[in-house]
């Protein structure tokens, strides 16, 4: 039986770009340009369809499997989208069968000494998945190994 | 304390500090015994420790002549490192961004808005 645990973490990525905010907003929100950075895992990865419906409410999906590995599998759900300001979304990730966290992002854009600045704020409940005895079976060698390929 | 992620990923890049952390996985150690394994000074050694502890990975402690290493637990247990991808993941998209942004840079005409 899988042991039980949860872990609450948040962490914050800020970046300062040269570029306006409706630039930024819409390099952000659409599919096009999604493609190109937000699933832009290591070249080895095998990714799946990036799925899209940018609208309050609506859904985006994207999964990926590095080599020899169980997949990911990334669900989001939008609620809030104010233009060039705001996006606030839910989102799950699965590692396999096993669900591994469920997230709040928060995503504000702001105008900043002619810059644009972006602020993404995760709140996640980090679930069991990323405890699995299996995995610390591997032991720390392991760990560290797949830590550093990710860098 | 949490380290902050680049000297983390800064401390783990190097296969000899992940040696002696995987040495130190089995339980604490002296310097001089973390040293014999490997084909270099004590000084070199004491080094990478130092990059480890600042990392927060490593803790160490001096009883009389000899110092005791040994790992901090909490730095390197799972949830921390899933939780420590998961910002990689998205300093990593963020910057992809940004290069983005620059590639598909509007002409200066239009940029001095």
């Amino acid at each position: 039986m899988t042991e039980r645990s949860v872990t609450h973490a948040t962490f914050t990525v800020e970046r300062a770009y040269d570029a306006t905010p409706e630039r930024v907003f819409a390099a952000y929100t659409t599919k096009e340009a999604r493609l190109q950075w937000f699933a832009g895992e290591p070249g080895d990865w095998e990714k799946g369809p990036l799925e899209l419906d940018f609208r309050e409410g609506g859904r985006e999906s994207a999964s990926g499997s590095p080599p020899n590995g169980k997949g990911f599998r990334y669900d989001a759900l939008y609620w809030e989208i104010i233009p060039n300001e705001r996006i606030v979304s839910t989102y799950e990730m699965h590692l396999g069968e096993d669900r591994i966290s469920v997230s709040l992002a928060t995503v504000e854009i702001r105008r900043e000494e002619g810059k644009t600045r972006l602020v993404y704020t995760e709140q996640g409940a980090f679930l069991d998945g990323f405890d699995d005895p299996r995995m610390r079976e591997q032991g720390v060698a392991a760990q560290l190994e797949s830590l550093v390929r990710f860098v | 304390m949490t380290p902050d992620v680049d000297s983390l990923f800064q401390a783990l890049a190097d296969p000899t500090r992940r040696a002696i952390l995987e040495r130190l996985s089995r339980g604490p150690a002296s310097v001089s015994d973390l040293a014999r394994p490997f084909d270099m000074s004590l000084a070199a050694v004491v080094q990478h420790l130092a990059v480890l502890e600042g990392a927060g990975v490593v803790a160490s402690e001096k009883v009389g002549r000899v110092r005791t290493c040994r790992i901090e637990p909490e730095a390197l247990s799972l949830a921390e490192t899933w939780i420590k991808e998961r910002r990689t993941l998205w300093e990593r998209r963020l910057d992809r961004l940004g290069d983005y942004l620059d590639a598909t840079k509007p002409g200066i005409e239009k940029d001095q808005t």
